[in-house]
């Protein structure tokens, strides 16, 4: 909503500059979110041309003599439009105007022009900054005052506010009005809307039928004859423009006027295109269409509301008139109407043709019924001073469900239990007062209260309790902290393991990343085994706002190679990056189950090590690395198995078991799913699916007792087939009461190890808890160790 | 012939100025050898000594061991300075080019909305609020009609809202939730009075993103119900958190807003971080920057979830974690949040 100062200033004083102005109104709740200044222009004058002779040099110019208030310039001007009589805007010597030709500002100079002294320039919009036009000058009314400052005449500072949905009766000056003066202690002046009415009675004239009063509570219309159609005055079309409306012609001009100072939409119709002169507000019916005042033609809804005559629907009720009944030129009756809509059924209209308008966009919000007389008066009054109309003697008011205006009952004890401080008495009867509200008191300490008519939004006792904190200011409540009672604490195990994981991750020394949920379901599908994609098919947004965010992630995957590819281009070394996030597998006529999974992406060069030997790619057992550290963070021992998926490289591919339940993944991801998302170079993929890790996710540590005894330390080599598994060699080793550990130091094939075999050198650690064992005891062990190897694992010694 | 005392005194002369002129270790191990030595040139003068009579044999006897007795010290201090020569020397030649790089570690990093997020979450703590969570994607009904935003109320264009591609009696009742606040109503209708919880999680929006606009965002709702809660309260409860996060220094304002789940609706602002209250663009001239919104929990609410509204009250409140985020970085663009790329990622 723009509203000029010198609109606003009309109907109430204002006492205050703009900022501070602004400023108390966004604290009330009704946001100015820009101050608009337009013409605040120095030494630019109203003037009037008095002269015109042309340029002794040049055909296309001429030499123009404009009055300045009692002083008179000339002026070279060059102008298609320029004539005697006109009042212009003329710039002196030192004026900042915009330069048609880089359309910067830039200070006026005295020029010389082929010959000819120019004593300032007469201006085209476009130089004072008001519009791009510079076709000529700019024709001021023919009531502009010579020799006042432009700024003066043609000056405004505009309001922008953005007002919210609940504050129907602030989309209007008048509104605005209100609320300047309750918050700044001052009165408001109503529009005058009496006039005569010299004309027939209404009723003579017009019938109003309401077949739809669910949807139309009230309609109330008035007949105009005699009207001549032309433009509107020059003051009320330069509001309209300054709101940020189109002056069109004098009728529909003050409805529109009326709308903006007011809140209430109007509509006109042409009184003589309406057959049996007959208004009937009924819904539509199955197959009308109707062609709307902006050309388009609208396929109507039996839940559509439309206004009828007697034959054909003739607007759609609330959001645009029709063309068939349409203000012209020719027109010389008109009928206005002043009607109050259901919120909801406009809304609904207006989104389903996608026609939203200053009209609809008001009613949706649920405008007060008493409003339409008001501003049917006020507009008919407008009608027979500017256009010559005469006024048809009374109204067609159909209201049919008039109720009484409910009070609400704030007591003080309430007041005070919403704001936390105490508001006497007479600053509460004050504040609502200064609103419009009437307010009783009634024994022992209640405020009775009617909200006037146009506050449809307060209904509750809260309500009121609002109204006197935002005008006093939510300042004055004070800011107290105290011990609250606390509620028992209740665990939520997966947020905290969630929270966990994303801890291990990044101690582990990854990156952590958050993508989008949504993606196209080709990227999806790229990232899913055919039984993943077919069993948990991806969710799609109804509305997506482009195709590549429409289907909802069932996988982190695709989300971690994006991040990864764009990474591994911007910039060089290892990229190593984790989600924890949830994924959603739809369920049958139930919301989707949201599993939170972790998982993480490597590749790139490993981190170089200056002065060692060259950094390497990242291969599958550096992104085990990050997993397996994650999980010895997280007390998690798990084991890797074999696995076949179609994301991953074939052999180069585990499944993550704990305690003999899968719970993820852990792969080189297969050379055409990179290719398909531009990968360079190997990458490695891992996820854990954290509802099935949850369960083996020990609570807390145990401690287990060190030994106080020296440990003895050997190497140890065994050749083994190979595909026998190295952690079920370490993990027989590691069986051994004396062994502390074991670690893989080494793995060789090739000569002298024979043809399908691999040797695998642990560094074991045998230590016991009460003793330092012996040279013997620890030989004694590595026999029975070697013995166990060869017989379970067919190992042998390796010499 | 000399005497022998006179030998001694040449000897030493002669060892001490040989000593002077030893440069390392080695040289000085054999110079010991050569003066000091069991076949060294000390030993081969005394063994003169038995040829002496008694009187003289003890004057210079006492003098040879004098003489051995001086060498050696001057043996000993020598030897301290070369040794210490050495490894100064040694040290030298050792030296690091220290401006040299560390070996790089690889460090891990929580994304900066977490890191925001949890130290939001942190700041509640303190004052008693336990953290419950809900679903991303929602019912119509959570969303927004328990909130008392019906179906066609003018309030849902505050939320351009996604749906979900399912129907169900002609609606499409599923929907990526707008904002943490269903999680005010989904708890409440599993708990009683007194409650104080905080419910974070990625919210989204059907919009552009620009510098200012991204689609995804998290959130953090509060909500915390019992007898007596007034809207002094809730200035407290924010205000003190506001100043957890951003400092003691930072000023806090408060102004009227209209949700429609609240009554009355607040907007909590702090003063802007490029400007410092001066008004600049990050701000929109205001000077104040919005950080969240907030109110007294509508009493309809209250009554629809099975609480007395005459005897409970409560306050509601939403943070965006990105925004705060922005402050907090002094990040200007909130897309860098979701793109990930590491650059500026690392920062944090």
């Amino acid at each position: 909503m723009r509203v000029p100062l010198s609109w606003l200033s009309e109907y109430v004083d204002i006492t205050i500059q703009p900022e501070e102005l602004a400023q108390r109104l966004t604290d009330a709740g009704l946001e100015v979110a820009d101050i608009v200044r337009t013409g605040d222009w120095q030494n630019v004058f109203v003037g009037q041309v008095v002269e015109l002779r042309p340029h002794p040099n040049a055909d296309r110019l001429t030499l123009a003599t404009v009055d300045v208030g009692g002083e008179r310039q000339t002026v070279v001007c060059g102008a298609p439009n320029v004539a005697v009589g006109q009042k212009v805007a003329f710039a002196r010597e030192g004026a900042v105007l915009v330069d048609p030709r880089t359309r910067q500002p830039a200070p006026l100079r005295r020029a010389v022009i082929r010959g000819v002294e120019s004593a300032g320039m007469i201006c085209s919009e476009l130089e004072l900054g008001l519009s791009d036009d510079h076709t000529g000058i700019m024709v001021l009314p023919e009531d502009a005052p010579v020799g006042v400052p432009l700024s003066s005449y043609l000056g405004e500072t505009v309001l922008e506010l953005e007002i919210r949905p609940n504050r129907p009766d602030a989309l209007s000056v008048l509104g605005i009005a209100r609320e300047v003066a309750a918050l700044t202690g001052v009165q408001v002046r109503e529009p005058p809307s009496e006039y005569e009415e010299h004309g027939p009675p209404v009723r003579s004239l017009a019938s109003v039928v309401v077949e739809a009063p669910d949807l139309c509570p009230r309609y109330v219309a008035a007949v105009v004859q005699g009207v001549r159609i032309g433009p509107s005055p020059s003051w009320m079309q330069r509001r309209l423009e300054a709101a940020g409306l189109r002056p069109i012609n004098n009728v529909v001009d003050i409805t529109n006027y009326v709308m903006l100072e007011m809140g209430q939409p109007l509509h006109a119709f042409d009184w003589e295109k309406l057959a049996r002169r007959r208004v009937v507000v009924r819904r539509a019916r199955e197959g009308e269409t109707l062609v709307l005042l902006d050309g388009t033609e609208a396929r109507l809804q039996p839940d559509m509301l439309v206004i009828a005559d007697a034959e054909r629907p003739v607007a759609l009720a609330g959001v645009m008139g029709g063309a068939n009944s349409e203000v012209s030129e020719s027109t010389t009756t008109v009928l206005l109407e002043s009607a109050n809509f259901l919120g909801p059924s406009i809304r609904r209209t207006a989104q389903a043709l996608k026609v939203r308008t200053e009209a609809s966009l008001r009613f949706e919000k649920g405008l007060s019924p008493y409003l339409p007389l008001y501003a049917a008066r006020r507009a008919v009054r407008l009608m027979v001073e500017l256009c010559g109309g005469t006024a048809a003697r009374g109204l067609v008011d159909v209201f049919p469900a008039r109720e009484r205006q409910a009070s609400i009952y704030l007591t003080q004890e309430r007041l005070r239990r919403v704001l936390g401080m105490d508001v006497s008495r007479e600053e509460v009867e004050q504040t609502l007062a200064a609103l419009g509200f009437r307010c009783r008191w009634r024994r022992p300490a209640t405020y009775v209260v009617t909200p006037p008519y146009w506050r449809t939004d307060v209904r509750i006792p809260d309500d009121v309790a609002e109204e006197v904190a935002r005008v006093v200011g939510y300042e004055r409540i004070p800011a107290v902290l105290r011990a609250p009672s606390l509620p028992p604490a209740e665990a939520d195990p997966m947020r905290e393991l969630r929270e966990r994981v994303r801890d291990a991750l990044a101690q582990a020394g990854m990156q952590e990343v958050i993508t989008y949920p949504l993606s196209d379901r080709e990227t999806l599908a790229r990232v899913l085994s055919t039984e993943e994609l077919a069993s948990h098919p991806p969710l799609r947004v109804a509305n997506p706002m482009s195709r590549e965010l429409e289907y909802l992630r069932t996988t982190l995957r695709a989300g971690l190679l994006r991040s990864l590819v764009r990474n591994l281009r911007s910039r060089p070394g290892l990229v190593a990056l984790f989600e924890v996030g949830r994924v959603f597998l739809p369920r049958t006529d139930d919301l989707p189950h949201e599993v939170e999974m972790a998982a993480g992406i490597v590749a790139g060069p490993k981190p170089d090590r200056w002065g060692l030997p060259r950094a390497e790619p990242a291969d599958f057992f550096d992104a085990k690395a990050f997993l397996e550290t994650a999980l010895a963070i997280l007390g998690v021992q798990a084991e890797f198995l074999p696995a076949r998926h179609a994301v991953f490289l074939p052999g180069s591919t585990a499944e993550v078991q704990v305690e003999g339940k899968a719970v993820g993944l852990l792969g080189q991801l297969h050379p055409a799913v990179a290719q398909a998302f531009e990968v360079e170079g190997d990458a490695f993929l891992f996820e854990l699916d954290l509802e099935r890790l949850s369960p083996h996710v020990p609570a807390g540590r145990r401690y287990r007792p060190i030994s106080r005894f020296p440990p003895v330390r050997e190497d140890l080599a065994v050749v083994v087939d190979a595909d026998v598994p190295a952690a079920a060699v370490r993990k027989l080793i590691e069986a051994s009461p004396l062994v502390a550990r074991a670690e893989l130091f080494d793995l060789y094939t090739g000569p002298p190890v024979p043809e399908g075999k691999k040797s695998l050198a642990f560094a074991v650690t045998y230590q016991a808890l009460d003793r330092t064992p012996s040279d013997e005891e620890v030989a004694r062990e590595r026999r029975r160790i070697v013995a166990r190897l060869e017989r379970e694992l067919g190992a042998s010694l390796r010499g | 012939m000399p005497s022998l005392a006179e030998t001694l005194r040449e000897l030493e002369e002669e060892a001490r100025t040989a000593l002077a002129s030893v440069a390392d270790l080695e040289a000085l191990d054999s110079w010991r050898t050569t003066y000091l030595g069991r076949r060294g040139r000390l030993r081969e003068v005394t063994r003169g000594l038995a040829s002496l009579a008694p009187e003289e044999r003890r004057q210079v006897g006492a003098l040879a061991n004098r003489v051995l007795e001086e060498l050696e010290a001057a043996f000993g201090e020598r030897r301290r300075q070369l040794e210490q020569e050495a490894l100064a020397r040694k040290l030298a030649e050792a030296a690091l080019d220290v401006s040299l790089p560390g070996r790089p570690l690889l460090r891990g990093r929580l994304h900066p909305v977490t890191q925001t997020l949890r130290d939001v979450l942190a700041a509640f703590a303190a004052l008693g609020f336990q953290v419950v969570e809900g679903p991303e994607v929602e019912w119509d009904y959570y969303n927004f009609e328990a909130l008392l935003i019906p179906k066609d109320h003018p309030a849902r264009d505050l939320w351009a809202t996604l749906w979900i591609d399912y129907r169900r009696d002609g609606e499409m009742p599923m929907l990526l939730r707008t904002h943490t606040s269903p999680n005010q109503v989904r708890y409440m209708e599993k708990h009683r009075p007194p409650i104080r919880i905080v419910s974070p999680g990625r919210c989204y929006r059907y919009e552009a993103t620009d510098p200012t606009h991204e689609w995804m965002l998290t959130q953090v709702e509060v909500l915390a119900v019992d007898e007596g809660i007034s809207m002094a309260d809730l200035k407290g409860t924010l205000a003190e958190v506001a100043r957890r996060l951003f400092g003691t220094e930072r000023r806090v304002r408060f102004r009227c807003e209209y949700y429609p789940f609240v009554e009355p609706g607040m907007d909590v602002l702090i003063d802007c971080f490029q400007c410092r209250g001066e008004g600049c663009r990050t701000c929109g001239q205001s000077g104040w920057i919005e950080i969240l919104g907030s109110g007294m929990v509508h009493p309809r609410i209250l009554a629809n979830v099975g609480y007395d509204p005459e005897r409970y009250t409560g306050f509601a409140a939403g943070l965006g974690i990105e925004r705060i985020a922005m402050l907090r970085y002094g990040i200007d663009d909130i897309r860098l949040f979701y793109q990930n790329d590491l650059r500026f990622l690392e920062q944090f």
